[in-house]
């Protein structure tokens, strides 16, 4: 057999095209003097009623094509948009219009949309838009939202969007029993995705077709078509939405449809013309989404050895000015705060909260950091409390690796109870400790501080459930050339699907590696599908590619079977050709099978006369066989009955300047168990990644409003994104493979991990060099320098 | 159009354009909407991230910095124009394909013509001087391991540009 792709670290195919300049991202596409652009006019308060919209002096602006305001839309595009994931907790849910209707919830929201020649006459011609405003107070910061003086919305009460809670038992009455009992106050900072493109949408009508194309970079292809048919008013048939090469996505172009979404699309129609809009960096930061802002009460009660009796959180998500995206971030802080631990009770309440701020919808993590981070702060406490080994009380905790699959008594973001599928968190200790050095620190900490220098470490382990459903689909098609051309629906922002579905086909359809082709996120190619999200590209498209490739070869040694006058059985497929094991003489390649598969009238070149009717089959039978189709082709679907999860566990050692505060990475481990690795360089990319976003989340990254709710940071020059000189120089991986029981390749999501533990990693580092407790984060050296200052006068 | 246009002679990886242009025409612009050269990529607009960094007279300037009527006279390089004329790949790209230097690819055309630039002046970094070589360019991909590993993978490929066997 071929050597089996699955596990090695196979080298980029998209590279060669990116390396080259020959991607093509949404700005890329429709290159042409004869494109339109597009421009927004975006609200400059954080609250305000909309008075009057004067555009007259706009369409006198040469170049100027056409300007819409809400006056504008018509029938459901002057509908609200839609709330994607309805749940019946979010009691008071609130989406915004494609053009501000009457009020304007954030600064940054669209209140019109002008196309011209170019962005510059477009963004001139914004410009001379008069919009008159009666200002309101606005709603900034969770505690202003949980006051309600005022309220963002005058239909919600309390600025209160949903209020849920899930039990396990009565932990009040397990609190009173605990021997111990702590009480902690946590908060986490807003951050937000910033994939270095914006967001970008292209669209064009053709009249000889009556059929919209759109280009844009979405997360979710299907999702977008299906809402650009509803809200144009047209058949699903007649929408194609393409997504092109994305620069990098982050959870933020998983929401849909943005305002531009479906304004480009309109214009495209209504005008007859090619009509893009691509986002700037300025836009992007006070129009696209933002997470991670919480503020977390925990009670917690423990034995003499550390073990959970009673766990009860509450806490407050700041979910901005609307909710298209429901309550799943809130959900998952709130379920997957459990980590690898178990419990005896655990009750968590929250309440999601309006702002009057760019509106929250998941950022890699999409919640898991802050619940990892109230877990794991409520460890060390625990730990600390107890003067204990902070890895003996997590040890302690560990769901056993005999008890899965594990219950936790709880539903998941997809609806499904939380039940932990598979893992070893023991072994994931073992190897972290190893790897950071944990039992030899404390020489090394006496070793630093003889040098006058101060050091701490931290560890902080995770759960994280990926490949949620419901489902994905892949279409795997040889062609007569032997060429194998694959379309999965989901879409691809960086994380080389390219690469890692062509390994899956070509080692279980047979064929080679580079004869494999893989397009994602193309609706024209396969329709039915749901988006990248939660870790699930892998897990969903990676076993529906491998379900629908044993389908093709299932075929090919039918067909090859009877060419070869052998029993399918006694056939093996090696680098796309087909032949009897033993005897390699009788062989067929892929090619001449797939032209065996489709029985022709028409020959069409040599290879193809083989298959016409003259030449191949039984005259005594149809040439299609009843239950077969033609072409060399396998379709098939895949979805799990629950999600997976993968586990891990970073550990990080930092230095904190006596002086300055600087809080320097000293060294970086991550121990990750995703299942069975497809391809452990692409693996290790992502975990990198993700482990630089955390760095930034946890020591650099937060969106500053002032009290009138302008977003003060709104660009690349204030908004501290790590350079490589903010990121560990090295991270050491240490991998366990603990095979997912329900998938066919016992593969778990990979995308998230590197970023969930950052926050949790990092305050316990800081914590334990500082010797000061750290309940906020991010952590600035000058918020640490106040903390110190604090400390010291609290202790004096 | 009212605006007000101007000649503007480009010369982009040895080829010379003839242009009419706005003055406030930035050079990002006119390589990527006038001349079709996409692989220059605009991530921010404010000279902070690097994507849209070209070569002017084999210096890494930001494209977004500057108009396109200041590049008149300068011998302008794009990631376009990095590989060999046969199509093989320069020594930065290919330690890029080595080293999984990439993911989105975004920002890569930055990093490619800077880490290019950067290598002409300093042909054997020590780690330190790798790092140091990609501090002005923003990545949210990779958490720059392995671009500095491809640094450091193009400088051993040789002070040649152009990967071995081309």
């Amino acid at each position: 057999m071929t050597t089996k792709l699955m596990g090695t670290g196979v080298q980029r195919v998209e590279d060669q095209r990116f390396l080259r300049g020959l991607g093509r991202y949404a700005d890329d596409v429709a290159v042409d003097a004869s494109t339109l652009h597009c421009a927004v006019l975006r609200s400059p308060h954080a609250h305000a009623r909309i008075v009057d919209i004067d555009v007259a002096d706009v369409l006198d602006v040469d170049g100027v094509h056409a300007v819409w305001t809400y006056d504008d839309l018509t029938g459901p595009m002057a509908d609200p948009l839609p709330l994607l994931i309805p749940h019946p907790a979010l009691t008071h849910g609130r989406t915004q219009y494609a053009l501000a209707k009457d009020e304007v919830n954030y600064m940054g929201e669209a209140i019109a949309f002008v196309v011209a020649d170019d962005r510059y006459v477009a963004e001139d011609a914004v410009g001379r838009i008069k919009v008159t405003y009666d200002v309101l107070p606005p709603v900034v910061g969770i505690a202003a939202a949980r006051a309600a003086d005022r309220l963002v919305h005058d239909d919600v009460p309390g600025n209160v969007g949903a209020r849920m809670e899930q039990n396990t038992g009565d932990v009040e009455a397990a609190l009173a029993a605990a021997p111990h009992r702590l009480t902690l106050d946590l908060d986490v900072e807003r951050s937000a995705c910033m994939p270095l493109e914006g967001r970008g949408t292209v669209a064009r009508w053709d009249p000889d077709i009556d059929r919209l194309q759109v280009w844009t970079s979405t997360q979710t292809s299907t999702g977008v078509r299906a809402v650009v048919a509803v809200k144009l008013g047209l058949d699903l048939r007649q929408v194609d939405v393409i997504t092109p090469d994305v620069g990098g996505g982050f959870g933020v172009k998983i929401n849909h449809p943005w305002p531009e979404e479906l304004l480009v699309p309109l214009a495209a129609r209504t005008l007859g013309r090619t009509v893009k809009f691509t986002e700037d960096r300025r836009e992007h930061f006070i129009s696209s989404a933002h997470e991670r802002g919480q503020v977390q009460h925990i009670e917690v009660g423990f034995d003499d050895d550390g073990r959970l009796l009673a766990l009860d959180v509450m806490f407050w998500h700041d979910h901005g000015a609307y909710t298209p995206y429901g309550l799943i971030v809130p959900i998952i802080t709130s379920t997957q705060l459990l980590g690898p631990y178990k419990p005896d009770v655990y009750r968590v309440v929250f309440e999601s909260l309006y702002t009057n701020t760019v509106m929250v919808t998941p950022y890699r993590g999409a919640g898991r950091p802050q619940g990892c981070y109230a877990m794991e702060r409520t460890m060390d406490a625990i730990a600390a409390e107890l003067g204990k080994d902070r890895t003996e009380v997590r040890a302690t905790n560990f769901i056993q690796p005999d008890e899965f699959p594990f219950e936790q008594g709880l539903v998941f973001q997809d609806g499904r109870e939380l039940t932990y599928d598979s893992g070893d968190y023991p072994a994931s200790l073992e190897k972290i400790k190893a790897l950071i050095g944990w039992d030899d620190f404390p020489a090394y900490r006496a070793e630093m501080a003889a040098q006058g220098r101060r050091v701490g470490i931290g560890l902080a382990c995770y759960v994280e459930g990926t490949g949620v459903g419901p489902y994905e689909g892949a279409h795997v098609h040889v062609e007569t050339s032997g060429k194998v051309k694959v379309a999965t629906g989901l879409t691809t922002q960086g994380q080389g699907h390219a690469t890692v579905f062509a390994q899956l086909v070509a080692d279980e359809l047979g064929c080679r590696f580079e004869d494999v082709e893989v397009v994602t996120g193309d609706t024209r190619r396969m329709p039915y599908a749901v988006g990248t999200f939660a870790s699930r590209a892998a897990v969903m498209s990676g076993s529906a590619i491998h379900l629908a490739a044993r389908k093709a070869k299932q075929k090919a040694l039918t067909i090859a079977a009877e060419a070869l006058e052998a029993s399918p059985d006694d056939l093996q497929i090696v680098d796309g050709v087909v032949s009897v094991k033993g005897s390699p003489g009788s062989a067929i390649d892929l090619g001449t099978v797939a032209v065996l598969s489709n029985p022709l009238r028409y020959a069409f070149d040599e290879a193809s006369k083989a298959a016409t009717q003259f030449t191949v089959g039984d005259a005594s039978k149809p040439p299609v066989a009843e239950d077969e189709e033609p072409g060399l082709e396998g379709t098939d679907f895949y979805s799990p009955e629950r999600s997976t999860f993968a586990s891990g566990m970073h550990a990080v050692i930092v230095e904190t300047d006596p002086l300055t505060a600087e809080i320097t990475v000293l060294k970086y481990a991550v121990v990750h168990d995703c299942g069975k690795l497809i391809n452990p360089t692409i693996v290790e990319g992502q975990i990198h990644g993700g482990v630089a976003q955390g760095v930034g989340g946890a020591l650099y990254e937060r969106m500053v409003y002032d009290e009138s709710g302008q977003l003060l940071n709104a660009s690349f020059m204030d908004f501290l994104m790590p350079y490589v000189t903010e990121v560990p120089d090295g991270i050491d991986i240490d991998h366990l493979e603990t095979p997912s029981p329900l998938n066919p390749l016992g593969i778990k999501g990979a995308g998230e991990a590197g970023v969930i533990p950052s926050a949790a990693v990092f305050a316990s580092a800081i914590e334990d060099a500082e010797g000061l407790p750290i309940t906020a984060m991010p952590i600035s050296p000058s918020d640490l320098f106040h903390l110190r200052l604090a400390h010291a006068e609290e202790t004096s | 159009m009212s605006e007000a246009l101007l000649d503007v002679r480009l010369s982009v990886n040895g080829v010379v354009h003839d242009l009419r242009l706005p003055a406030r025409r930035l050079l990002s612009d006119a390589l990527r909407h006038d001349l079709g050269l996409t692989g220059t990529h605009v991530g921010c607009e404010h000279g902070v991230c690097g994507a849209c960094t070209v070569l002017a007279d084999g210096r890494a300037v930001r494209a977004c910095l500057m108009f396109a009527v200041s590049a008149v006279g300068l011998e302008l390089t794009t990631v376009e124009g990095l590989a060999d004329g046969d199509g093989t790949l320069s020594n930065v790209q290919q330690a890029f394909v080595e080293c999984h230097g990439l993911q989105c690819g975004f920002c890569t055309p930055g990093f490619l013509t800077t880490i290019t630039a950067g290598l002409r002046e300093n042909p054997h970094p020590t780690h330190e001087e790798a790092r140091d070589m990609i501090a002005g360019n923003l990545c949210r991909c990779t958490g720059y391991q392995n671009i500095v590993k491809a640094v450091e993978r193009a400088a051993e490929l040789g002070s040649h540009e152009r990967a071995e066997g081309s």
